[in-house]
């Protein structure tokens, strides 16, 4: 007990050896590495879109784009509604995997298993929210190398809308699809008692910090194609 | 022993509970702000007014992504030497975004002032298109015959 406040009440060396300058486990560091690798990826088209936005003329009003929802009549007008239920289920599912992981610090077994399966509901919605879309725009005409929009201005648009929005919009679901896919793992591992064996839920720690990724970028990409 | 355990939690600074519930609603409301800002500037066409609506979005976008990192991702109790790690390296978006978004404004201008036949094309209207996929058609069969006009003049 004495050395223990003897110790915090001396100013701590972090780097003079023998200790562990980050105070967290080695797959935890690697994880935010690598999503500071993946943060770097997705600034990159982002700021390739921004910048090709700024070099042209006219653009397509995302208000006019997005504007249906799925068992919407034809000529319906409701720019930012489907698109903001998208935004709130990934905000909400990134909720009950921060729950997960508290209960997985707690050991509590059973609320990561409950948590983890609401995550999972979450993803599998926003993804199929994002098939829908897809699809939908898809029978407007509008797909890689084609852009039936016309700028906001009325002039000729050229494909480079449609291009960034596909190829961003892609790679950001194939991060949703391979977070699902990571949190159903963990589900089974939880069920098949791995982390009560080995102690701890670290593991769901990790898998929680790429899911909380995944809706970080969706921030992003959200504003830039449908509010700015 | 037990003293040593309250210590332990008198690090922790709240209610982990509370905390995911407080930045939760933190997270909704800013998310309401932004579609309302987003619906508002629907009805705006003001330049300079729809600017600054953007600004603020992004401002807004900015104070989301703060509250995930540092609460969801649970960065900001982490200590020192992983949060500088993690985010002094992201610094660098601030050159990446300053210098390649003003290359692009740049490169507009240096057209719309010596590439007279861009600045043309994006000041002919096109009449609106009919629904569907014949629109699209359309479209395609503009731009080829675009493509070739350009392949004629060189």
């Amino acid at each position: 007990m004495s050395t223990t406040t003897t110790a915090s009440s001396r100013e701590v060396k972090w780097w003079g050896g023998g200790k562990s300058p980050f105070n967290v486990e080695y797959g935890k560091v690697m994880m935010w590495y690598f999503l500071m690798s993946d943060a770097f990826t997705f600034g990159a088209f982002l700021i390739a879109y921004g910048t090709v936005r700024f070099s042209t003329n006219g653009w397509p009003n995302p208000n006019e784009v997005f504007k249906s929802y799925p068992f919407a009549s034809e000529g319906v007008n409701a720019p930012l509604v489907f698109v903001s239920i998208m935004t709130f289920i990934l905000i909400i599912s990134s909720v009950t995997m921060v729950l997960a992981v508290h209960a997985g610090k707690m050991m509590d077994k059973k609320g990561v298993v409950r948590n983890m399966i609401l995550t999972i509901i979450g993803g599998i919605a926003f993804l199929s929210c994002q098939a829908w879309e897809w699809n939908h725009l898809h029978h407007e005409g509008a797909w890689w190398g084609m852009n039936p929009f016309l700028n906001a201005d009325g002039t000729q648009s050229s494909t480079n809308f449609t291009n960034f929005f596909f190829t961003i919009t892609g790679f950001h679901g194939f991060h949703v699809f391979s977070g699902v896919v990571i949190n159903i793992i963990m589900l089974i591992m939880t069920l098949l008692d791995k982390f009560e064996q080995r102690g701890h839920y670290l593991m769901i720690e990790k898998a929680g910090l790429y899911w909380h990724f995944v809706d970080l970028v969706w921030v992003f990409v959200f504003t830039c194609f449908y509010l700015l | 022993m037990s003293n040593h355990d309250t210590q332990d939690h008198a690090d922790h600074h709240e209610d982990p509970i509370a905390e995911i519930k407080k930045v939760t609603i933190i997270l909704s409301v800013l998310t309401i702000i932004e579609l309302i800002l987003g619906f508002w500037m629907i009805g705006i066409t003001s330049e300079s007014t729809r600017l600054a609506i953007k600004g603020v979005i992004v401002i807004l976008m900015m104070a989301k992504a703060f509250y995930i990192v540092a609460y969801f991702m649970h960065l900001k109790h982490e200590l020192k030497n992983l949060i500088m790690t993690i985010v002094v390296p992201l610094l660098l978006f601030v050159w990446f975004i300053t210098a390649f978004l003003s290359d692009g404004g740049s490169y507009k201008n240096l057209r719309n002032n010596y590439d007279p036949h861009f600045k043309a094309q994006s000041t002919i209207k096109v009449e609106k298109k009919e629904e569907g996929h014949e629109g699209a058609h359309k479209v395609e069969a503009a731009e080829g015959a675009h493509e070739t006009k350009a392949a004629e003049t060189k």
